[in-house]
């Protein structure tokens, strides 16, 4: 997956949660992530926002240091 | 094995909590107050002999055969329009009476023609029948007088009937059918007295607004309406009740046979979810099951760019198996997946999921409602607590107000949509929110009260608006949501949709539709009585297919209107059996009933019962596997039932993700587009070859019965079962039934459903189980399943495909009434008459502001793609908003659709693309290379002319 299209698809998740109290939406998109994305693809956000995850919405930077 | 004769009440049931006793020819007998005499008559287990009444439709009282005699009255009224009273006694047979009806026939008989050994209807012909039973032995007449017979014309235009005046009695059931049954008012009776003739419109039937559903044809009590399949072959000997496997309403038939050869497929009036009722694709469109493009042996090849070899089962399975192995030792256990099809049968799709996980090892299964409802089952378990719709369709019957959503019933669910009209001609309330001015928004005693025209893309603004007025203005059902929802996530989305800036005055300029439209309809639904919602594509596939679900959510439980008959949420399911793949376990995260794969104690179930480890984390989604296999570590792909490169968005990127793939193995009838890409072709069989259950949008699971053999030798099944043990996880079944069996112990809503249960049924609704043996009409009775009803904020997010100067327009994308999804099987039919290629609606000031003509040749252009196809101008379409669907696999509809999705399930956003469109001259380049493409791919090694080679 093109990390453009990564960082647009967890933005769109963060954008729906973000209607919810900070750490509602935070729990929100982390568990989004689990239930939803493939392994490859946790990874590959996992990487991306270890090495800045420019772009990426702030609850999604948050929500994937909780993955495990 | 013989044919299948329905019981022809008469008139129509009744229902009545009075009951009346009567007595008819000495027998007692008991009725709901307001049944006919004829109807009770047969509930006595009388015939009464009649011609122009059937139990489809009201009593007319014209043919005057069943005349009867009524104790203490004068007279011989008509039993059809009498009704049952308490103590009366009826004679349906007497001297006189038995004259005065060979009096009648003699005068229907002495203008009919006496060809009954040569007509197609001898046999099955109620004349015929009539005559027989009045005991006709002259007409006194004669047959030189005036008549119809000598110089009446055949009208053959339709391609599946013909109508020929010289055998009409001008009963008007066809005239009453079209009326009742279909509501589409095509058909009259012309001229008066003697002149009295059935016309549709004046002219001929295929230039009528005859939609050929059949029941015209059904009706006819003679061979003026009869199908052309009967007239080439004669009557079937036998027939066998099954399920169609065109869209979500999964109409019962009888296929009716002579030996193993289709003659007709006629709706099974004892049919829950149809009622006898069908349309033009499941009543005509089956002659593609036999249609010479059909694969029916197995074909591998190692490149794509290789002629197709056609080898043996065991050589094609060896093979698959193989490669599969091969690229899970190379690339890893993850590396190959699998693809259910909602066309195929529940116990497909789940051993499908289940050779997946259990072989393969991982989780990588998905399944065409990816592209269609997966929003559905998101939004709806989040906010109610299961994945699927809350009503039967009989629902409807109770419904006082009927809001439609992104939906086109009349076209892509047609049967519902003659139900849905029956209920608005009676008075029910009718609002529609869709950008175009789909025909139930005004046709024959159908007008909208409100149509809400709103831009694509602004879905969620709309309901966040309706919401808002019913918040504001004080319309919610406050004793409703305190009793039945979670009070805090109420008040928390009260005050959210209560801000201004969700108001519809607000909202105007979002979605384009005035402001006192959306009040008006808002509070209609709010206060109309039982209010029901109905949704399609139009609602899921946006990039808030999901909010949007659960928006509509929101409306209903703040308004009281989910939890009995008449009201609810109603997902009008695409195809045949995508509640069915969903319900199975075709999603990468879940398990059949919609059990997430982390759940240790499911997963511990299913490892037991399979007696292997399974994965408990999800797998790759359909655009995910396309995503990683141009990344290069997916590699290997099982696709049955399902053609991802025609129907999927984006066509560029599935291409170079299945062309990057090692082994594709395609399961379908015909070499599809997806086929192009494939190494291994093991070819399925149809809907008529096989035995198993489809589970309509109604949550129904019906039978589908093997009528004829699997031509290609194996059932879908069978193949799926050769597959896994040449992985090495054998899978032992002697029949489907044994598959639902494993199913029911694994499901707990599906405990109760078994194929002997559905034997005594019929059919029936999930959940089934202890608690609900014989199924679950309506849900969320008494409660919501997941307990509280859960609201969801649903703020406004817009698409992030936007119009530009340089893209103007916005194009949606959806189906018509006479093809189906990507057209491999209506295409193969005479259904071509009516649509032999996509064309591209536009408004008629667009089209002006272009230099387009109607019909000329245009570029359709987006950011991914270009293609050309002809303009249609419509006043149908709003400015600035453009229509086509994507039947036709030359027109390339998904070369411009793009990859953005639902947020949550990664729906596909069709029904928004930023498009330009021109006059053409000439087809796209993509059009030309498509042509290059199937030419270079389609090759079957041995054959000296394409007769193999796919129409596409």
């Amino acid at each position: 997956m093109t990390t453009e299209h990564m960082v647009h698809m967890a933005n769109q998740i963060a954008l729906f949660f973000a209607s919810y109290p900070r750490e509602e939406a935070v729990a929100g998109v982390t568990d989004h992530f689990r239930k939803s994305w493939e392994r490859r693809m946790r990874d590959q956000i996992k990487q991306y926002v270890a090495q800045g995850g420019g772009g990426l919405h702030d609850l999604v930077q948050e929500a994937v240091k909780r993955l495990d | 094995m013989a044919l299948i004769h329905e019981i022809d009440h008469g008139t129509p049931a009744r229902i009545a909590e009075t009951l009346v006793t009567l007595e008819i020819d000495g027998k007692q007998v008991r009725v709901p107050a307001g049944t006919s005499i004829m109807r009770a008559a047969v509930s006595a287990g009388v015939q009464v002999p009649k011609l122009c009444a059937t139990d489809s439709m009201e009593a007319f009282g014209s043919c005057r055969l069943c005349l009867v005699e009524i104790e203490g009255r004068s007279g011989t009224p008509a039993s059809c329009t009498t009704m049952a009273e308490p103590g009366m006694k009826v004679h349906t047979q007497s001297p006189k009476l038995a004259k005065m009806r060979r009096g009648m026939m003699e005068l229907y008989i002495s203008d009919h023609p006496l060809d009954c050994l040569t007509c197609a209807a001898n046999g099955n012909c109620e004349l015929q029948d009539m005559a027989g039973v009045v005991g006709l032995r002259e007409v006194r007449y004669g047959f030189d007088g005036e008549n119809h017979f000598k110089k009446s014309e055949k009208d053959e235009s339709n391609p599946y009937f013909t109508f020929d005046p010289a055998k009409c009695i001008v009963c008007s059931r066809c005239v009453r059918a079209c009326e009742e049954v279909q509501g589409t008012f095509a058909l009259t009776i012309d001229g008066r007295g003697f002149g009295s003739k059935v016309s549709a419109g004046g002219g001929l039937f295929l230039d009528s607004e005859c939609v050929s559903c059949g029941a015209c044809v059904q009706a006819c009590p003679t061979a003026t309406l009869i199908e052309k399949t009967v007239v080439e072959k004669g009557q079937g000997e036998h027939s066998i009740i099954t399920t169609c496997a065109y869209c979500g309403v999964g109409c019962s038939f009888k296929a009716e046979m002579q030996g193993s050869e289709i003659v007709r497929m006629v709706p099974y009036k004892d049919g829950k979810a149809n009622h006898g009722h069908s349309c033009v694709k499941g009543r005509f469109a089956w002659g593609y099951t036999t249609h010479k493009d059909r694969i029916l042996k197995p074909m591998i090849r190692a490149k794509i760019t290789d002629p197709w070899r056609e080898v043996s089962w065991e050589e094609a399975i060896t093979y698959a198996a193989t490669e599969f192995k091969r690229i899970q030792a190379k690339y890893g256990k993850d590396s190959v997946g699998g693809i259910t099809s909602s066309r195929c049968t529940n116990e497909e799709t789940f051993l499908v999921q289940k050779m997946v996980r259990a072989a393969f090892g991982n989780n990588n299964v998905d399944t065409c409602a990816r592209v269609c409802h997966s929003p559905t089952g998101y939004g709806l378990k989040i906010t109610l607590g299961t994945s699927a719709g809350t009503q039967d369709f009989d629902s409807v019957e109770a419904a006082d107000v009927i809001l439609v959503i992104g939906a086109n019933p009349t076209d892509a669910h047609p049967v519902l949509a003659s139900q849905m009209k029956r209920r608005l001609r009676q008075g029910a309330r009718l609002i529609i929110v869709d950008p175009r001015r789909i025909d139930l928004v005004r046709s024959p005693h159908v007008l909208a009260d409100y149509h809400l025209p709103l831009r694509p893309g602004t879905n969620v603004a709309m309901i966040n608006a309706l919401a808002h007025v019913v918040v504001t203005e004080g319309l919610v059902n406050e004793a409703y949501v305190k009793e039945r929802c979670d009070l805090a996530a109420f008040e928390q989305w009260r005050k959210f949709v209560a801000e201004e800036r969700n108001a519809p005055e607000a909202v105007e300029q979002i979605t384009g539709v005035p402001a006192a439209d959306v009040r008006g309809a808002a509070r209609l639904y709010a206060t109309g009585g039982n209010a029901a919602i109905y949704y399609g594509l139009g609602v899921t596939e946006h990039s808030q297919g999901s909010t949007m679900v659960m928006g509509m959510a929101n409306l209903a439980m703040a308004t009281g209107n989910i939890g009995r008959r008449g009201v609810g949420i109603n997902p009008l399911r695409g195809q045949n059996n995508v509640q069915g793949s969903c319900d199975m376990g075709s999603f990468p995260h879940e398990f059949s009933g919609y059990r997430h794969v982390s759940d240790d104690a499911v997963r511990e179930m299913f490892e037991e019962a399979w007696r292997v480890t399974l994965q408990g984390e999800p797998g790759l989604r359909i655009p995910n596997m396309l995503d990683a296999a141009v990344d290069g570590t997916f590699k290997g792909l099982y696709i049955q039932g399902e053609d991802i490169v025609q129907s999927d968005p984006n066509s560029q990127h599935v291409t170079a993700g299945v062309a990057a793939m090692e082994c594709v193995v395609v399961q379908d009838l015909f070499l599809n587009e997806t086929a192009s890409f494939a190494h291994v072709f093991l070819p399925g069989s149809s809907f008529l070859e096989k035995d198993g259950t489809f589970t309509n949008a109604e949550r129904r699971i019906s039978r589908v019965r093997k009528a004829i053999p699997p031509m290609s030798g194996l059932a879908d099944w069978e193949i799926t079962m050769k597959l896994s043990q040449a992985l090495g996880y054998p899978m032992k079944y002697g029949h489907p039934s044994e598959i639902m069996d494993e199913i029911a112990r694994l499901t707990p809503t599906f405990a109760g459903v078994s194929y002997e249960k559905l034997e005594e049924l019929g059919s029936v609704k999930w959940p089934c189980n202890e608690k609900a043996p014989e199924g679950t009409p309506i849900m969320h009775v008494s409660q919501f399943v997941r307990g509280k009803g859960r609201f969801m904020i649903t703020e406004f997010v817009p698409t992030d495909e936007r119009s530009t100067d340089r893209f103007p327009l916005i194009l949606t994308t959806g189906r018509i009434l006479s093809q189906y999804n990507v057209g491999s099987q209506t295409r193969r039919t005479a259904n071509n008459v009516w649509h032999d290629e996509d064309v591209l609606e536009i408004h008629p000031f667009d089209a002006e502001n272009r230099g387009i003509q109607d019909g000329g040749l245009v570029s359709l252009a987006s950011r991914e793609g270009e293609i050309t196809l002809r303009a249609r101008i419509s006043e149908r379409m709003q400015p600035g908003v453009v229509y086509t669907t994507f039947h036709h696999a030359v027109t390339g509809t998904n070369v411009v659709t793009t990859e953005f999705s639902d947020w949550a399930t990664e729906c596909p956003e069709y029904k928004v693309t930023a498009v330009q469109v021109r006059p053409a001259k000439r087809p796209s380049e993509w059009q030309e290379h498509h042509r290059e493409i199937r030419r270079q791919t389609t090759q079957i090694l041995g054959e000296t002319s394409p007769t193999k080679q796919p129409r596409t």
